[in-house]
């Protein structure tokens, strides 16, 4: 089972990449981007988890090592049958 | 005192603080094998600066995990001093020995130079030494060091007196200017609740000698070993003898 977790800052932290991003988008005449926020992806490959054993184990493991609690958030999905990127 | 300077791979200021410790404040030191489960009786554990397994996924985060951490989460635990200087520091803030943790600089850039830095408590291990309100002019070399905490956290920290250093200019006022990373509450360095660990983002190791443009550095090794030898006097009378036979 493929799962993938995005990590990203929490709301209230100030996220400085995210708003150079921004501010070059706002450059670039994309007035209509209000933010963003830049963040982090993990693919991890489990191997024989149930889904209900992967509910346990992929928070775990993003709250102990992949996120820091203090000042990151984190969310995360089972990948579908989707072994290859888009085209 | 014997020093322990811990070496990971990706470490780059573990010769350099060996050096000061050993030739410069003249105690006896031993580098530190991350592997290993062994601190070699040390009574002082430093955390050098560098990019501890080459600093992926956050600084500091893959070093927490190292098995001799787990023996100085251990000995911290138990009252040992802790020094923990750049990356070191943010070890301790990622194995949660320090509270708080580092955001890259405010202004996404790596800053190597020097900076003024005011001591905020001088009734500390790692402080003793240095007057009240002392502007030290030492260097810092780093990415992330902009020091964050939730607000109830600062204040507990505020409240506890663990801020040991400040930014400052360098006549010793804390200005926006001078707070070079964008540190919440302009916040350099910090210790524990119980005062045994320190950790700071500037190199006090690259600043202990008169040759390298600034001595002030000295103040902090300087207070440890005082705090030290206080802590245990049978060992530093041990040590001497053992000098006199040499």
């Amino acid at each position: 089972m493929k799962v993938r977790i995005l990590v990203s800052f929490k709301d209230s932290v100030l996220d400085p990449q995210g708003q150079t991003v921004k501010n070059a988008l706002h450059t670039m005449g994309y007035a209509a981007v209000k933010d963003v926020r830049q963040g982090k992806v993990f693919e991890l490959d489990l191997e024989g988890a149930t889904k209900k054993e992967a509910e346990t184990l992929v928070p775990e493991i993003a709250r102990r090592v992949l996120a820091n609690p203090i000042i990151e958030k984190f969310d995360w999905e089972i990948l579908k049958g989707r072994q290859g990127s888009s085209p | 005192m014997k020093f322990g300077v811990v070496q990971f791979p990706g470490s780059n200021c573990d010769f350099d603080t060996f050096h000061v410790l050993r030739n410069v404040m003249k105690q006896d030191a031993v580098m530190l094998w991350h592997k290993d489960h062994d601190l070699k009786g040390v009574d002082c554990v430093v955390l050098p600066g560098g990019f501890s397994y080459g600093d992926y996924l956050r600084s500091g985060a893959i070093a927490r995990f190292s098995p001799l951490m787990q023996e100085v989460k251990a000995f911290a635990r138990g009252g040992g001093r802790v020094l923990g200087i750049c990356n070191g520091f943010q070890i301790l803030l990622e194995l949660g020995l320090l509270p708080g943790a580092m955001l890259r600089n405010k202004n996404l850039k790596f800053l190597c130079r020097h900076v003024h830095i005011r001591v905020e408590n001088e009734k500390t291990d790692f402080t003793r030494a240095a007057k009240k309100g002392q502007v030290l002019r030492i260097p810092i070399a780093h990415f992330d060091g902009n020091y964050y905490a939730p607000a109830g956290v600062l204040k507990d920290i505020e409240r506890h007196r663990q801020v040991v250093f400040r930014y400052c200019d360098a006549g010793g006022t804390i200005t926006e200017e001078a707070n070079v990373n964008g540190s919440l509450a302009a916040i350099a360095g910090i210790r524990n609740r119980e005062g045994n660990v320190l950790g700071l983002m500037p190199h006090p190791e690259r600043a202990s000698e008169a040759l390298l443009g600034s001595e002030d550095g000295r103040t902090i090794f300087a207070s440890l070993i005082l705090s030290l030898e206080g802590r245990k006097p049978a060992r530093r009378a041990a040590v001497r003898k053992k000098t006199g036979h040499d």
